[in-house]
């Protein structure tokens, strides 16, 4: 295999089967971005410390920059711009819209990716967890109490 | 990111073949600490050898009554599996205090063994590191080193273990199962990861031809008594200060059996056999919990900035081993420390 070879990959995003061809150091969060162009994902810091990056894959939540996209093959990706059906808001969306869990933005669909998965984990019941399991995202504006206000009502719906 | 190459190792006798003709190369699991240190440029493996496919995700029951947690469990799920929580929750308080639920959904239990240090030199490659390049020097010394060691040091490195697993594994007398192109050996925990010394670059003793596949537990995971207590820059997410983990038998209030193990203040994950025999067969209470501390401690030495870890650490050390005794282990959403 010369250095330059580049692989393939099949993904399954936001429920569209792909069948792709990726350079080996290409992030998960790069082939997003770059490559087909699903930029609601965000490059914070790339480095796994600011979670701007989470998205889910096989339902389980994590940081994009931190994976090989060619690791991820025969996967399932949701990220931000898959959550809504049929132009129906997640409640996780409708909830951060309604609680104002934002100012700038940027941290948003990593928050609410983080927050889908949170929900799906269940192991947050308290104000304290939802904090402690969300402390992967950070949101430079200082919107958490919000946050945590917004994902407890997404929680409390059935 | 440099370029690379990338494999997939088909099976575990696979893997170590691969690695075996190719010093250059480098297994990847969870990828968290590898893909970060690639992007400083701080490791520069010609090949991946993406081992994340293999069938070492299992935790399964011992004939001894311990547990066999295979290499690739994801640190979330080991912190959750119902009989570590249930037999282990010094381990599981202990993964749940690191890195955040991404980083734990991703993360191996090898991988967490194999994680490197955090010393902002070591990340640097414009300043000098014996760890990164032997023979150029220890900037943190002479430099920033609030975060740095206090015991186990060496004029070569005073950098840290940055694991929060790896101190309750240490505190557990867990052994780690590493296989080779010989065959399998195992490690006593105590015996995996080195201090500094003259060669701070090796970390462990596990060979370049070598992948670990699993850990275990001895049966006796002290969950009437125990607690993990990490004191941090911030309430979460954030490397330990200092961090104490805590595993007591008592037998009325006399301490029968003791393990103490601190993470953040060495080059790994710090026991020290006379301030647990100085716990044993004594009364727990405050008197036996500081006279430990005074022994764990009587070595330290700081470097400057770090001069508080030592007195932090003494008052950690009591504060945990107070925690463990009264059965009120430290909650890691609830931060308050009682």
């Amino acid at each position: 295999m010369s250095v330059l070879e580049k692989l393939p990959l099949s993904l399954t995003v936001n429920g569209i089967e792909m069948k792709l061809s990726v350079a080996p150091w290409t992030s998960l969060l790069d082939l997003l971005r770059d490559h087909l162009d699903l930029t609601g994902t965000k490059k914070g810091c790339d480095h796994g410390q600011c979670g701007a990056c989470t998205v889910l894959v096989d339902g389980r939540r994590i940081n994009s920059c931190l994976t090989l996209a060619v690791m991820q093959d025969g996967a399932r990706v949701t990220t931000v711009e898959g959550l809504a059906t049929d132009g129906v808001l997640h409640a996780l969306q409708q909830a951060f819209i309604d609680h104002d869990a934002f100012q700038c933005g940027y941290c948003t669909p990593g928050q609410i990716c983080s927050a889908a998965g949170l929900i799906a984990e269940g192991k947050a019941t308290s104000m304290d967890e939802i904090r402690e399991l969300m402390s992967g995202n950070i949101c430079r504006c200082g919107a958490y109490p919000n946050i945590v206000q917004a994902i407890q009502q997404a929680m409390a719906r059935p | 990111m440099m370029d690379f190459q990338y494999v997939r190792a088909t099976d575990v006798a696979d893997a170590v073949r691969l690695i075996s003709v190719d010093p250059a190369a480098k297994f990847i699991a969870g990828g968290t600490n590898l893909l970060d240190l690639m992007k400083e440029d701080v490791e520069r493996p010609s090949r991946l050898i993406d081992i994340s496919r293999l069938p070492l995700k299992s935790v399964e029951e011992t004939g001894e009554k311990g547990l066999r947690v295979g290499a690739l469990v994801p640190n979330s799920d080991l912190a959750y599996h119902p009989l570590v929580a249930q037999r282990y929750p010094m381990l599981a308080s202990a993964i749940l205090a690191g890195a955040s639920p991404q980083l734990r959904n991703m993360a191996s239990t090898g991988g967490n063994l194999l994680q490197r240090t955090r010393c902002a030199y070591f990340y640097d490659t414009a300043t000098p590191c014996n760890k990164r390049e032997a023979g150029s020097g220890c900037s943190a010394i002479t430099g920033l080193n609030r975060i740095h060691a206090i015991l186990g040091t060496s004029e070569a490195c005073i950098a840290t273990h940055p694991s929060d697993m790896c101190v309750a594994l240490a505190a557990l007398s867990a052994s780690v199962h590493v296989a080779g192109p010989s065959g399998g050996r195992t490690i006593a925990f105590a015996d995996f990861h080195c201090l500094p010394g003259d060669t701070p670059q090796v970390e462990t003793t596990l060979e370049q031809n070598e992948i670990i596949t699993a850990i275990t537990l001895p049966p006796r995971g002290f969950a009437a008594n125990y607690t993990y207590l990490k004191v941090r820059d911030r309430l979460s997410y954030a490397f330990a200060l200092v961090s104490i983990a805590v595993g007591l038998e008592l037998e009325g209030d006399r301490i029968k059996e003791a393990r103490l193990a601190l993470g953040g203040v060495a080059h790994k994950p710090w026991r020290d056999p006379a301030a647990e025999a100085a716990l044993q067969d004594h009364a727990a209470d405050q008197a036996t919990f500081t006279r430990a501390a005074d022994i764990l401690l009587r070595d330290a030495k700081a470097f400057g900035h770090n001069a508080f870890k030592i007195s932090l650490a003494h008052r950690a050390v009591v504060r945990a081993l107070t925690q463990a005794a009264k059965g009120t282990p430290q909650s890691q959403s609830n931060k308050k420390i009682v």
